[in-house]
């Protein structure tokens, strides 16, 4: 860890723990360079709440044009802009909520736990500037359960702006009111799907609801008009408040404006959290580049990596050039899901790197969709054995078979040039009513079809077994 | 079977319309390539079905809301961005949908969804009760692959454990559909099995040593569609294929609700229900589910028997017949009618009750009652009568009456679904907590006796007296308290209808054809103060003024609130003849007893509250010699001398039930309509007609009682010690057990502590009974359960024509 | 016996007060439940189910689907070690292993003394600081062996006692609405019209409420 001391005199760090700051635009992380970017007192110190009040000082539609304007992206995986979604509410019903996903979850995710312990202010801000144009008259952060810091810091934060009367009655004098109340989960990856998590918040078992008829904008938290949005995409409002949307779309491409935060894991040289320029940034940069990642560890090849969570379809080699952007994602095969790339390197045992990520989906299924619950665990265990040593290529043929009951017709997967293979864009069809249960087969499909030599050199091949239809045996009977 | 055909009434055609006008919920949709026409609103897997397109699936079910979660009935659906898999349950038609259910990607869907399901299935058919009947079985049988390729080990539970006294679960079987966690959620209210754990470790369960205690459990066996839940009372006792069933009608209460009886090998072995729109969805109560247990007892009377000086000894029927018909002519001609005194009827059919009717018709007793002082005035049937489906939907539902859930258990469903759909709301009067209580809009609690005070002050508050303006009201009206004199309900049901002239009023009179038995002539025909209804005669059985007395399937030992009362009028009574299926206190000292055919050894007809009549079916043999009631008094009523029913009599020469029937149709004119044709021709059976009436005119004086009395509360609890629950094994230990609940806090005013026992002294008589603190009950009340086992019995303190029962409570 | 204390009772009382509807408060109290026994109870369950008016069952069924939540005692310590893709590409396994000898006890066993539970676990947001482990859910950076050693002694020895909390505790600080700032939560059903904030005739625009 590096120190220095800024224009105003405090010190500043360009590491902490996870983060690297560098000399790019920063729209979110203005402020981690402070030991103590979590207080109040630093918040106000660095234009904390401006945005807020210049919010205020706009009617909620132009607020709300604003941030349309910019094309916020949301964060959470589905990249859906945020100014739209919250115009999805329908006309004339309330009460309407604001939802804040904080239950970062997804493999090699780490950036939204970053910004609530780093900056609470900044995200309760971004919350405040969410409900004033969008109308929403009371707002849910949910934290991960395992989060405690998080918890603990932005709790002082909402206790420190109540004081101040940045939240809660006639906010700032004016007559915009609303309360921000802190919640928390227990353990459940799943929650981080948007209809889980509301039911989570109802107090129940979070299982997700089917969309149609539960969309949250329409038929939310308490059946009312509710928005969902992730942390990170929040903690982007106040700069497009103080700054404008014209500043906003000025980083990054008209497609992918602004910057992302990507958390970089796995065999690089130096693993961290970086927040890139959205959209231009290539794979190659991120990995590679001198001011990230700085490439793979002991000087070693690249074999393969996770482009946007643990969901994702792997990309290898191949994919390198490809810019840090969803639409070329998609069209070469995966996603940039929540921001985090895991980096595999020459030396990995893929079938048993694949197993980790079909275990964790297998462990996090809600247990509610039949494909997801039955055939995560059925997944996991044939590659246990096939791990093992003990599976056989009926085995390989199987995980394909389940594979397609969960997610029917072609799976998205990388272009290889090695296996001669093309690209088949995402996304996937699926049998399920959210994605942890294709999740369990993504890796493992990625794995099997781009590495199949790993599988087959572990497998047994025995003769297929031939079996009589059941109408054959009906119609002898008959 | 497991999902009985959903019947759903259609509407009949009233008049022809000359010009159809295009329906605006009609909507065009395409199935497998044909066009179709559904409604707005209707989810695919109806439509499908309905159209004779077979959709496999496990976690949808009509009456229930879609989850969504099992996954099998994913169809192809193309609403103009090409075909996608969906699933069917969860989906509603739009305009020019295209739907698939059977295309490739189906097929391979549904294939696949079998292949999971059956993953951890244990397939252990062979000894599961469900095999043969199970949907997962037909369905993979249907739809599934042909081998099993799963070779992991399979998930492991503890096998079977009973999660209540009448259900077992066996979580290895289970497919995690959530049919019985919803039924639980949704429809009983009683949610008391969840899922716990997560994921692959999902199961369904109950709280550590907090039992499935639902009325309604049996549903959950009943709608489960693997053998995962298993009904302790049929566990074991048949293969379905060895079933033989009829559909039937329950007569444990008077909601009617529809069933099928199965039997083997001549037994009975199970009820189910059956979906019938207007009344109970498919679904019943535990008690009237497994009752059956009693109609198979080895209690049952199965011969006549006549007393001798040896005490009661088994006859011949024509001995018996000789005896009862000797006693009647012998009455007659001492003592005149007057001097015979007809109770019950009730708890038989309408043929039963019709001819009883008519052989007091022929006898011309001023004593009769299908009632045992239990109940309200017949005139409450000649009001403006509500169906159920009309309270189910009224905007406001006014409660003036027992608490539902324990004596009309499917009518609670029914109106309970009615405020959590919020299509209604409850305002209730009573005078302690019931059932529907946390359902209700406004429920006013009042002093025993004193509703109508309460009814006069509720319409006088402004939102109430919005409410009932705003639309249709339905009045359930019905007897809150066996310790008090039926006046009171009778003043506030007159001052609810003042304030709500148009509103109908839906009878809650609880045995099973008591509306049937009051209809068709064993109601009191005697003018107010001299009516001739039970307490009348029993009063006078007791004063030594009735030589004969005749109780048709009652016992009012434990029918009549007032035991004292029952007991002088049996003692008084110089002799009885007691037609019945089980040995009762009453048979015990009847004259003459004759063996009475009972529930499924019988065919007719049965009368619902709402005056809906219905099919009863035989589906076993009568056991040993015993006749069905209507045969006994058509034999009687043509034994009587002067007095029997003459050659042009409507009964004069029936030789079947059938004949019953139609006289019935011929004769009496409210049931003109219910001819055995228009009842095949509708499963949901036909509307009786009703009688036009006003209830009698009451005053209540509501005296103030000392500051350390108790006023009494008592009314029944769904399981007590009837015959129908007492003699069914299964159901005979679920009953209470006799008690006196007060508040909580006045348990330290008494200076006792729970479980002591205590002296109840009213004006009449002392009980000692077991003192529990409820918080359902108010301070200065005093509730206990009627009819109940245990020492004690809370009957003997209850004057049956006081206006209300003050006790003090003491130490003993 | 295991109900909440009065004093945790006042604090479930205001937690219920920030929810439109109670039941919202169940897994909030399950948390506090857990941080005064240091495991969920049954007694415990059945005192929330008072408080949030709901059956038994229901918290059963709500909590058991949580993996934070113990229905069995754990250690004063609950150790996570993470073993998801990017902490099993650096060592997870092999951190595992150690722990678990370090420990004496396999993954998912107490100490004999009752101190620390280990656990393998799923990804814990600290994948860029592989392997990685939490403490009552405290994270611990790229774990070497060595380090495992040195935490598991200070925590032996008392060394961390007020930088983590016993099992149970989260955030060592609540959010606390004071009376006169908070809006206070409405039920739902209770809310009439809009925010005064949004101006009748022009609400924000509605785009696509039906999709």
């Amino acid at each position: 860890m590096s120190h220095h001391t800024n224009s105003q005199g405090a010190e500043t760090h360009d590491y902490i723990a996870g983060f690297y700051i560098g000399d790019r635009p920063k729209v979110v992380t203005s402020r981690f360079e402070y030991e103590d970017s979590h207080t109040l007192e630093r918040f106000l110190a660095t234009d904390g709440y401006e945005g807020l009040k210049k919010c205020l000082t706009m009617s909620p539609q132009e607020m709300h044009d604003e941030v349309r304007n910019s094309t916020v992206l949301g964060r959470g995986g589905a990249g859906f802009p945020a100014g739209v979604k919250w115009g999805f509410t329908p006309q004339g019903v309330w009460p309407r909520y604001l939802v804040v996903n904080g239950d970062e979850s997804e493999p090699g995710t780490y950036k939204d736990r970053l910004l609530m312990e780093r900056d609470p202010h900044q995200l309760i801000e971004g919350c405040l500037i969410a409900c004033y144009a969008a109308g929403l008259s009371q707002c849910f952060l949910y934290v991960r359960g395992e989060m405690a810091v998080a918890q603990e810091r932005i709790a002082a934060a909402l206790n420190d702006a109540y004081a101040a009367g940045y939240i809660g009655k006639n906010i700032l004098g004016t007559d915009f009111s609303v309360d921000i109340v802190l919640h928390w989960g227990a353990g459940a990856y799943v929650v981080g799907e948007e209809t889980a998590l509301i039911e989570s918040l109802e107090g129940e078992r979070g299982m997700p609801r089917l969309k149609p008829p539960f969309f949250p904008a329409a038929v939310g938290l308490y059946g009312k008009p509710t928005i969902v949005n992730n942390v990170e995409t929040l903690a982007n409002l106040p700069f497009v408040a103080i700054n404008g949307s014209a500043a906003y779309t000025a980083i990054g491409t008209p497609t992918s404006p602004g910057t992302r935060m990507v958390a970089v894991s796995g065999h690089v040289k130096r693993p961290g959290v970086y927040e890139i320029v959205n959209g231009s940034t290539t794979f190659r940069d991120i990995i590679y580049g001198d001011e990230f990642s700085q490439g793979i560890r002991d000087g070693n090849d690249i074999k393969a990596f996770v482009p946007g969570g643990g969901s994702a379809p792997w990309f290898v080699e191949d994919q390198l050039d490809i810019p840090f952007e969803g639409k070329e994602a998609s069209a070469a095969g995966s996603m940039l899901g929540s921001g985090a790339i895991m980096v595999m390197d020459a030396t990995t045992d893929i079938p048993a790197a694949a197993y980790t990520l079909t275990k964790f989906y297998a462990h996090e299924s809600c247990g509610k969709c039949t494909p997801c619950r039955e055939g995560g665990t059925w997944l996991m265990r044939m590659l246990e054995r096939v791990i093992a040593g003990h599976g056989t290529d009926a085995d390989l043929d199987q995980m394909r078979e389940v594979g397609q009951t969960i997610c029917p017709g072609d799976m998205p997967h990388a272009s290889s040039e090695r296996l001669g293979l093309e690209a088949v864009p995402f996304p996937y069809k699926m049998t399920t009513i959210c994605f942890v249960g294709p999740s369990a087969w993504a890796p493992l499909h990625s794995a099997l079809t781009l590495f199949p030599e790993e599988f087959e050199a572990r497998v047994t091949k025995v003769p297929k077994r031939v079996s009589i239809p059941v109408t054959a045996l009906s119609g002898a009977d008959a | 079977m497991t999902d009985v055909p959903t019947e759903v009434a259609e509407e009949p055609a009233i008049e022809e319309i000359s010009e159809p006008e295009p329906d605006p919920n009609a909507v065009q949709v395409t199935l497998n390539g044909s066009a179709v026409t559904a409604q707005k609103g209707d989810l695919v897997i109806a439509v499908a079905e309905g159209n004779g397109a077979a959709v496999p699936h496990f976690c949808y079910h009509p009456r229930m809301s879609s989850v969504g979660m099992c996954r099998q009935c994913l169809v192809e659906v193309d609403t103009g961005r090409g075909m996608q898999l969906q699933p069917s349950c969860m989906i509603t038609v739009s305009p020019d949908m295209k739907i698939d259910t059977e295309s490739p990607t189906a097929k391979r869907a549904q294939e696949g969804m079998i292949e999971l399901l059956l993953a951890n299935h244990p397939l252990d058919c062979p000894v599961c009760d469900k095999g043969g009947e199970c949907p997962l079985q037909d369905q993979s049988y249907a739809v599934g692959p042909g081998e099993s390729r799963y070779v992991e080990e399979k998930r492991h539970y503890e096998k079977p454990i009973p999660i209540s006294d009448l259900v077992l679960l066996d979580r290895e079987r289970c497919i995690l559909c959530d049919r019985c966690t919803r039924f639980a959620d949704e429809v009983a209210g009683d949610k008391l099995i969840v899922f716990t754990e997560r994921g692959n470790n999902t199961q369904v369960m109950t709280f550590p040593d907090e039992p499935f205690a639902s009325y309604f459990s049996g549903n959950t066996v009943q709608i489960c569609p693997v053998g995962a839940l298993t009904a302790e009372p049929y566990r074991f006792k048949a293969r379905p294929w060895d079933l033989e069933q009829q559909e039937s009608t329950c007569t444990t209460c008077s909601v009617g609700c529809r069933t099928v009886v199965q039997s083997s090998r001549d037994e009975l072995l199970r009820y189910q229900g059956v979906d019938s729109d207007p009344v109970n969805h498919g679904w019943l109560c535990d008690r009237g589910r497994f009752n059956f247990e009693a109609v198979n007892s080895e209690h049952r009377l199965t011969q006549p028997m006549i007393r001798t000086e040896a005490g009661l000894i088994e006859a011949s029927w024509s001995g018996a017949m000789a005896s009862a018909s000797g006693l009647i002519r012998e009455t007659l001609a001492n003592g005149g009618p007057a001097r015979i005194a007809i109770l019950g009827g009730a708890r038989g059919s309408n043929e039963d009750a019709f001819a009883w009717g008519q052989l007091a018709d022929a006898i011309d007793t001023p004593y009769r009652d299908a009632q045992l002082g239990d109940g309200l005035p017949g005139e409450l049937l000649g009001l403006n009568r509500a169906t159920i489906d009309e309270a189910a939907n009224a905007s406001t539902i006014v409660l003036l009456g027992p608490d539902l859930k324990e004596e009309l258990p499917v009518l609670y469903l029914r109106l309970r679904d009615a405020a959590e759909k919020k299509r209604s709301k409850i305002i209730e009067f009573s005078a302690t907590d019931t059932g529907l209580s946390r359902y209700a809009w406004k429920s006013v609690r009042h002093e025993p006796g004193n509703q109508t005070d309460a009814v006069e002050s509720a319409i006088a508050d402004a939102d109430i007296a919005a409410q009932l303006a705003s639309g249709d009201v339905v009045i359930v009206a019905g007897r809150p308290n066996l310790a008090e004199s039926s006046d009171a309900t009778v003043a506030a049901l007159q001052a609810m209808l003042n304030a709500a002239p148009g509103a109908k009023v839906l009878p809650a009179l609880r045995r099973g054809n008591v509306v049937g038995a009051l209809s068709l002539g064993m109601a009191p025909t005697g003018p107010v103060g001299d009516r001739g209804d039970a307490i009348d005669a029993l009063t006078a059985a007791a004063e030594g003024k009735i030589d004969l007395l005749i109780l048709v399937g009652a016992d009012p030992l434990s029918d009549c609130p007032d035991t004292d009362l029952a007991r002088r009028a049996l003692a008084g009574a110089r002799r009885i003849i007691s037609i019945d299926t089980h040995p009762s206190e009453s048979t015990k000292l009847a004259d003459v007893v004759l063996a009475a055919a009972a529930y499924g050894e019988k065919s007719g007809t049965t009368t619902n509250l709402e005056g809906r009549v219905t099919t009863l079916a035989q589906k076993v043999t009568v056991v040993g010699t015993a006749r069905p009631d209507w045969m006994i008094a058509v034999e009687l009523g043509m034994s009587l001398g002067d007095n029997s029913f003459g050659a042009d009599h409507p009964l004069a020469d029936v030789a079947s039930v059938n004949d019953v029937t139609d006289a019935i149709s011929a004769t009496a004119p409210l049931f003109a309509m219910v001819t055995r044709q228009a009842l095949a021709g509708d499963p949901n059976g036909v509307m009786s007609a009703q009688p036009t009436a006003l209830l009698p005119a009451v005053s209540v004086a509501v005296a103030g009682r000392n500051s350390y009395d108790y006023r009494l509360v008592v009314n029944r609890k769904l399981y007590d010690g009837a015959i129908g629950t007492a003699m069914s094994r299964s159901l005979v230990n679920l009953a209470p057990g006799a008690a006196a609940h007060v508040h909580p806090l006045d348990l330290d005013g008494i200076g006792v502590t729970e479980g002591t026992e205590v002296k109840l002294i009213s004006a009449k008589a002392t009980a000692v009974l077991p003192v529990v603190g409820n918080n359902n009950v108010p301070r200065g009340v005093v509730w206990a359960p009627f009819n109940q086992p245990g020492t004690g019995s809370i009957e003997d303190i209850i004057d049956a024509t006081a206006a209300n029962t003050d006790v003090r409570i003491e130490r003993i | 016996m295991s109900r909440l204390s009065d004093h945790n009772v006042a604090i479930a009382k205001e937690i219920i007060g920030h929810y439109p509807k109670q039941k919202s408060a169940l897994i909030p109290l399950v948390h506090l439940s857990q941080e005064q026994n240091g495991y969920v109870t049954k007694d415990a369950m059945r005192h929330i189910a008072e408080l949030v008016n709901v059956t038994p069952a229901e918290v059963l069924g709500t909590a058991s689907f949580y993996e934070m939540f113990k229905f069995e005692p754990v250690g004063k310590y609950v150790v996570n070690v993470c073993t998801t893709l990017s902490c099993a590409l650096l060592g997870a396994g092999e951190l595992l292993h150690h722990a678990e000898e370090k420990l004496g006890v396999k993954a998912g066993g107490t100490t004999a003394d009752g101190l620390i539970t280990l656990e393998p676990a799923e990804c814990q947001a600290a994948c860029t600081e592989a392997p990685c482990l939490q403490v009552n859910y405290r994270h611990k950076y790229r774990v070497t062996h060595d380090d495992f050693d040195q935490m598991v002694d200070d925590l032996r020895s008392g060394k961390l006692e007020s930088e983590i909390p016993a099992h149970g505790t989260l955030g060592m600080q609540r959010q606390h609405i004071p009376d006169d700032k908070g809006v206070g939560a409405v039920h739902p059903d209770d809310v009439v019209g809009g925010p005064v904030w949004i101006p009748v005739a022009v609400e924000p625009d509605t785009e696509g409420a039906s999709k």
